[in-house]
């Protein structure tokens, strides 16, 4: 048992340049516990500001998956369950807050798995309800996007990101805290999802971007030549079934001729094909928009060959290039809290009747 | 010693408060629906409400109960996630009641063998066999997730007057009335005690609390009576392959 009433955070007193004290005019610090369950990882973080990470503790399921080869939402339920409890007091611990310091309560309510979902949202509620504290439903991609805030304090809207995970592919216009408009988003597969199932074909395993990433590094992108897909009329959607099924073709017809399949050139010229396409919808929606600021978010963003295309393509255009720490790009809820801050700022309150989204939109309330 | 009990486990929600002097007990309130399943969005306003109706404290409260299976996995965790946040935000223990348990109390006082049905789906009931013992429920046979000719067959065996309860009631009244021999004497209780219902939970979980059967909020987990689907196919695969 950790005792969450019996330590107080000391009471700092800020000094500044002057030598005078902080009078009551400063804006108080705000500090949000956020929590976030909506896949496979069960998370919880205090976040001072919405910018500053107290904690960021993720008890990760993956190795339990591992075993089905992808997510199974009954066993991912169960075990946020279990872990729940045990996670938010580590947060809290860490943070050496407790829940007397608090301002509000951040939670993922949407999209994702909906029984995975509902044990954070029901969690929240309850303590926000016990606790008398805020409640602050929180968008999942949102907080994908607002994981670059965390370690990048010049970043302020608007600006360009793309959040590519397993479960989502977005190329979205943030055009201010918490106001945002979708330009492009996949029609089929999401990009992950397309390195997870390739990776299953040439027996990489669960999860697939690490491992492919990884394996990338040994082969040649320029050995096969995988499609990128173009959709018409929609200049900054994607579409990663088709590159997904050529992979599969492709080493269909190797095994035919007998021909040997060299795995790495594979994960290669896949990966390549998956990135270039991002890279360049991307560039063409910078072109559009205007403005001088580019973000990569989710999972995939942790993907070093996408990393430093993105790199390279903005410097060609003198364009800043924002990404996550990997811990920040993967599930977490850091980026709850930093979402939840600018939500909570600006008067989003939710009621004890918030229920889980699973196909939550982003922009909806 | 007062406890908040919830109960989200079938179609019913319900949420009650209970105390007991150790002399006298009684139901602060209670609020139960059976109408849509849509617990996440109505088991805490319906707390609320009550808390507030009898001006609750939720700092006086010396445990929370939860219906903790068997039912809805999703329902199970809806009830057992704001129990473990209502614990951890209050620092109060849990009570895990078992639900069969729960809706067998409803019947307090009876002289019949108490036999809750909850339909469990795939052809199974989740169930338990009761009686009263002076004031105290008797388990003779412990929750479980059975055919429902299993469980007939058990009752048919101790031979003795049987009351049946549940959701599980309507989908196999039929069948238990084909199954049970004719002679044996059987009956169903009244709506108003057939369903979940938290004071029953909360009732239970005085007796809980006095003898020291409480967990902490941390550690509580629902108790499903079954495997994940997923998980069972996959040990039956391994089987396969071994056998």
């Amino acid at each position: 048992m950790f005792p969450l009433y019996k330590r107080r955070r000391m009471v700092q007193t800020q000094v500044v340049a002057g030598g005078m004290e902080n009078d009551m005019s400063e804006q108080k610090d705000i500090y949000i516990l956020a929590v976030e369950s909506s896949c496979d990882e069960t998370a919880a973080s205090v976040v001072k500001n919405g910018r500053h990470v107290l904690s960021n503790v993720i008890s990760s399921q993956i190795e339990l998956h591992k075993l089905y080869g992808g997510v199974v939402p009954e066993i991912a339920s169960r075990k946020h369950i279990e872990k729940i409890n045990q996670v938010i007091e580590e947060a809290l611990e860490q943070a050496e807050v407790t829940l007397e310091d608090l301002d509000a309560i951040g939670v993922t309510y949407g999209p994702g798995l909906v029984g995975a979902l509902l044990v954070g949202v029901a969690e929240a509620k309850a303590i926000s309800y016990a606790r008398k504290l805020p409640l602050v439903g929180v968008h999942h991609i949102e907080g994908h996007i607002s994981a670059n805030y965390i370690e990048n304090p010049d970043l302020e809207p608007p600006f360009i990101c793309l959040v590519v995970s397993g479960g989502h592919t977005h190329l979205v216009r943030v055009r201010d805290y918490g106001d945002y408009e979708i330009l492009g988003r996949t029609r089929d597969d999401a990009a992950g999802e397309a390195f997870d199932k390739v990776a299953r074909a040439i027996g990489l395993g669960y999860p697939g971007g690490p491992k492919i990433d990884k394996l990338s590094k040994e082969g040649n992108p320029e050995a096969i030549s995988f499609p990128r897909a173009k959709i018409a009329d929609s200049p900054y959607d994607f579409s990663f079934s088709g590159v997904k099924s050529a992979v599969l073709n492709y080493l269909n017809s190797c095994q035919m001729k007998g021909q040997a399949v060299n795995r790495a050139d594979v994960a290669a010229s896949f990966q390549k094909a998956v990135c270039d396409v991002l890279v360049e919808h991307a560039m063409l929606a910078m072109e559009a928009c205007g403005g001088d600021k580019l973000a990569i978010a989710g999972g995939v963003a942790s993907n070093s060959t996408l990393r430093e295309a993105f790199a390279k393509a903005c410097k060609e255009r003198g364009v800043r290039f924002y990404h996550p720490s990997p811990v920040l790009c993967t599930d977490n809820a850091a980026m709850i809290g930093a979402a939840a801050y600018y939500e909570y700022q600006k008067g989003v309150r939710h009621g004890w009747d918030l229920n889980a989204v699973p196909n939550l939109k982003l922009g909806e309330r | 010693m007062k406890v908040l009990a919830l109960d989200s486990s079938g179609l019913t929600a319900s949420a009650a408060v209970v105390e007991d002097d150790g002399i006298n007990s009684s139901l602060l309130a209670e609020y139960t629906v059976n109408y849509k399943k849509t617990h996440s969005q109505t088991l805490l306003p319906m707390l609320d409400e009550i808390a507030g109706m009898i001006e609750l404290d939720l700092n006086t409260l010396d445990a929370i109960a939860v219906a903790a299976g068997p039912g809805s996995f999703t329902g199970l965790r809806i009830g057992s996630a704001t129990a473990k946040g209502l614990g951890l935000a209050l620092d109060k223990p849990l009570v895990h009641i078992p639900t069969v348990d729960a809706l067998a109390y409803n019947l307090y006082g009876t002289d019949r063998i108490i036999c809750p049905l909850m339909d469990a789906r795939r052809n199974q009931v989740y169930t338990g066999i009761y009686e009263f013992e002076g004031n105290r429920l008797k388990v003779l046979e412990p929750q479980m997730a059975v055919g429902i000719e299993e469980i007939a067959k058990k009752l048919c065996a101790l031979g003795r007057e049987v009351i049946f309860l549940g959701d599980g009631v309507p989908v196999y009244r039929h069948k238990l009335t084909e199954i049970l021999m004719a002679g044996q004497k059987f009956s169903f209780a009244p709506g108003h005690v057939s369903r979940q219902r938290a004071g029953a939970v909360g009732m239970l979980a005085l007796q809980y609390v006095r003898e020291g059967r409480t967990e902490t909020a941390s550690a509580h987990r629902p108790d499903y009576l079954r495997l994940p689907q997923a998980e069972r196919e996959r040990a039956e695969r391994e089987a396969e392959s071994h056998g």
